[in-house]
């Protein structure tokens, strides 16, 4: 009975649906791009360009590269070099290249309790934090944004424990909510702070030290692995992102007369 | 407190410009939806059915286990069905995941129970005499069954009411397996979650009026129902 329903459902759900053919992309990004609007403004030119339909699907890193793994996805945009890597180099994806870069800023209250705007560098940011013990909250959600703060907090020599350091499991606007509330540090994107920024109490405290700094890569879902991906799509995206035409995009797209991302493909400015 | 006003204006002003994309929102959430309940409704009635009149070992088990899936928290249904229709799962080469149709099987599966157990009770609740009558009558069981179901046709609309209010504002499972596709997976809930999570609450908040408005139409539907079935004179 319940195999028959299930068929019922199926066959009735699949009518006007539209096959997955080369037509079709299906683009895995991580939250933070996707809620940027960048996207909105580049995949219609592409699809313009191509008549290649893109299916953006936003999740954290972790999640679009375990898509790309499974083959549910033809193709990802994330920021996370070394989750990156290991995914290239485990065969589940290839023709990565460089596409843009934003970067991360630490933020916290007014009164800067820490005295962390006084730093040199973001390990030091972390260092003061750690000794004053005051509230930091983290992502907790393994997104690209959540690793590269695992990764600073190695780099400080520094392990975050102790009640003072939360991991609240949610996405960068609900953190940011999360420590407005609470008068806490965060460490954020870019673009959600500036989307957020006039909502909130806490304050941009420390930013620009290159460890900062917040590479996407674009790679393609390995046809080897799924034969039925749409690897010429993902090529053709490929090429399209790293074209100086989109470049030049990426470079001028701004929020709040600010610019987001910088180009990565032959930039010499 | 400011937030909250300035973004309730701002939400009217979205709805009743007309602005395009928030009632393309609005349209998907509805085919989905009701498309997921159409295909419920047939096979809830044939096993709500059976577990009323049949008589066979393991009913009982049956009728609770109805019960418990009414309490199935929706992420739950939408991970199962994700592993199932991952292109590694057993499902994977119908290529189901991220679309309305896996978005409308989750949507199926977390109104079934509701359908199976109130179409349950309003046959519990029915006397048999409906049955007996229309067989001695001379109706097939076909026949029979439809005549039933008109019997129960108040408890049915309830039951069909409590179960479009469930899929229709539910968040996690079309996430999960629709994915938040924008013109064609993003529907009312789906939508309100990505709007807050970029902090426009504008947005979100006009979204949110629209699902309270579906959900004051359809709770005005079964008030108008229940009327109809009221027992005084």
């Amino acid at each position: 009975m319940f195999r028959k329903a299930l068929l019922v459902a199926v066959s009735l759900l699949v009518m006007g649906q539209a096959s997955a053919d080369a037509s079709l992309l299906r683009l895995a990004t991580t939250t933070s791009t996707a809620n940027s609007g960048l996207m909105d403004l580049l995949l219609p030119k592409f699809t313009a360009e191509t008549s290649i339909e893109v299916h953006l699907i936003a999740v954290g890193t972790g999640k679009a590269l375990r898509l790309g793994r499974e083959g549910d996805v033809d193709i990802v945009l994330v920021h996370a070099r070394a989750a990156e890597d290991a995914f290239v180099d485990a065969g589940y994806g290839t023709d990565r290249a460089e596409v843009m870069y934003n970067d991360f800023i630490i933020v916290g209250p007014e009164t800067d309790p820490a005295g962390t705007a006084k730093s040199n560098t973001v390990a030091e940011v972390l260092q003061r934090i750690h000794a004053s013990e005051k509230p930091f909250i983290s992502r907790g959600d393994d997104s690209g944004t959540h690793k590269r703060e695992l990764f600073l907090w190695q780099s400080a020599n520094k392990s975050p424990d102790g009640s003072w350091y939360r991991e609240v499991g949610q996405g960068m606007g609900k953190t940011l909510q999360i420590a407005n509330e609470i008068d806490g540090y965060t460490m954020t994107d870019r673009g959600t702070w500036l989307a957020y920024e006039s909502k909130l109490d806490i304050q941009l405290l420390f930013e620009g030290d290159p460890p900062l700094f917040n590479p996407y890569g674009i790679i393609a879902v390995n046809p080897e692995r799924h034969p039925d991906v749409n690897y010429t799509g993902a090529i053709k995206l490929i090429k399209w992102m790293t074209s100086p035409a989109a470049q030049k995009m990426i470079g001028e797209f701004k929020i709040k007369g600010q610019q987001l991302f910088v180009p990565s493909v032959g930039n010499a400015s | 407190m400011d937030v909250l006003l300035t973004s309730t204006a701002e939400a009217f002003r979205l709805l009743f410009s007309g602005n395009p994309e928030i009632w393309e929102i609005v349209g998907i959430s509805f085919r989905v939806s009701s498309m997921a309940i159409l295909a419920a409704v047939p096979p809830a009635l044939v096993i709500a059915f059976t577990l009323a009149y049949g008589s066979f070992p393991g009913r009982r088990f049956l009728i609770s286990l109805f019960n418990t899936f009414l309490s199935v928290p929706a992420v739950v249904i939408g991970l199962t069905l994700f592993i199932i229709l991952s292109r590694q799962g057993p499902m994977g080469d119908f290529k189901l995941l991220f679309t309305q149709t896996a978005m409308g099987l989750g949507q199926f599966f977390l109104c079934l129970p509701i359908l199976v157990c109130m179409a349950h009770v309003s046959l519990q609740a029915a006397d048999r005499a409906a049955w007996e009558t229309a067989r001695t009558l001379g109706a097939n069981r076909l026949r029979a069954f439809f005549t039933v179901l008109y019997e129960i046709r108040f408890g049915l609309m309830a039951a069909l009411l409590a179960g479009y209010g469930r899929i229709i504002s539910e968040v996690g499972a079309s996430m999960m397996l629709g994915g938040n596709i924008a013109h064609y997976t993003r529907n009312i809930p789906t939508a309100i979650a990505l709007e807050t999570s970029k902090g426009a609450f504008a947005e979100g908040i006009a979204l949110g009026i629209v699902l309270l408005f579906l959900a004051f139409v359809l709770n005005s539907l079964l008030q108008y129902v229940q009327g109809k079935g009221s027992i005084n004179p």
